[in-house]
């Protein structure tokens, strides 16, 4: 159960973010793949617990899932993988190890809020 | 009025500080000719055995030294003491796995010069470790025989973050009907073209092989830093 560390990094990350922009979290955006090690429900109730007492607290976690992608060499492209227990190209069956996407544990966005700007 | 909210791009990878220290640590391997290599597993697979042989072992002809990341006990540093080589325990706690800033901390007093091998022993557990790179050159992923031939299926991810998979405790294969066929299988299906080595640390059977291709390994490391 890392998913709790992980969770503080995020809120971190987006409350650092907010700062130096000087704006309000409403939501934050996350790509999670497949083969991060990182499981989205636990996440999710993490996160609550993370944004406690910070800026961030009330704001929204958005997980958008990122299946995993590889690159088949017999296509010459990048083709979804059968299952994560079976990395072969979903067209023509041709195991390949190459991930192209799926690891991914990244923000990609941050929904926010400008603070009213201060009087000149 | 207050504005409306809106959307702000960022792409930030949540593991950037970790990943920032492991690949310092990395650039310190590099200039000190270290060859590093991290085990992870289940609890119970053998690794600290496994490591208990390999020391002892490579003791014989190189400098080497291990690192043992353990939720609460000194016991696996204890026994790895018995090979004679620097041992550092890591105590995480109630942490699961090990970060990069551990590493970089358990090595503060540690002349990375003075070494050719540095093993690095995870936390018993198949899941947490495999998100955090701890900058090693090599990942291996152990499973005991006894464990069953359906692990990689059923941790695909840390079979992927993994280098190469070593199959413990060989000698007790007849004993529970493991079936190396199958396990090789499953670990091509969610790894394919992962070396795999089967081994025994107790009888030693297999380990010859393995620690062969740990040579070669630090010897690409020497060549690399010789250019």
């Amino acid at each position: 159960m890392h998913e709790l560390s992980i969770a503080m990094s995020i809120v971190e990350l987006a409350e650092e973010e907010a700062e130096r922009r000087c704006v309000q979290v409403n939501a934050v955006h996350l790509k999670l793949g497949a083969l991060s090690g990182v499981a989205k429900e636990a996440l999710l109730s993490c996160y609550e617990m993370a944004c406690e007492n910070t800026p961030l607290q009330g704001s929204r976690l958005v997980v958008e899932e990122v299946s995993v992608v590889i690159y088949c060499p017999s296509c010459r492209a990048q083709r979804p993988v059968r299952s994560v227990q079976l990395f072969c190209c979903s067209e023509c069956g041709t195991s390949a190890s190459e991930v192209v996407q799926g690891k991914e544990l990244e923000v990609v966005a941050l929904e926010i809020q400008e603070c009213a700007p201060n009087p000149v | 009025m207050r504005p409306e909210p809106r959307l702000i791009e960022i792409r930030k990878n949540v593991l950037k500080q970790n990943d920032l220290v492991a690949r310092s640590l990395r650039e310190r391997f590099r200039a000190a000719g270290v060859f590093v290599v991290s085990l992870v597993s289940s609890p119970g697979s053998g690794k600290t055995a496994f490591l208990e042989r390999t020391l002892s072992v490579l003791r014989a002809n190189y400098r080497v030294a291990a690192l043992v990341g353990d939720l609460a006990t000194e016991n696996d540093a204890l026994r790895l003491a018995r090979s004679q080589a620097p041992v550092k325990q890591i105590t995480t706690g109630t942490l699961c796995h090990l970060e990069a800033a551990m590493v970089q901390g358990a090595l503060e007093e540690w002349d990375l010069n003075q070494l050719d091998f540095l093993f690095i022993e995870n936390v018993g557990n198949l899941v947490c470790p495999s998100s955090y790179d701890l900058g090693e050159d090599l990942r291996l992923v152990l499973i005991s025989v006894t464990e069953g031939e359906d692990k990689p299926l059923k941790y695909p991810t840390i079979f992927n973050s993994a280098d190469v998979a070593i199959v413990t405790k060989v000698d007790l294969a007849a004993t529970v009907e493991f079936s190396w066929e199958t396990a090789y299988k499953n670990i091509q299906a969610v790894r394919p073209g992962m070396p795999v080595f089967q081994l025994s640390a107790k009888t030693g059977e297999g380990m010859e092989k393995y620690l062969g291709s740990l040579e070669t390994g630090l010897a690409k490391v020497h060549q690399a830093g010789a250019v």
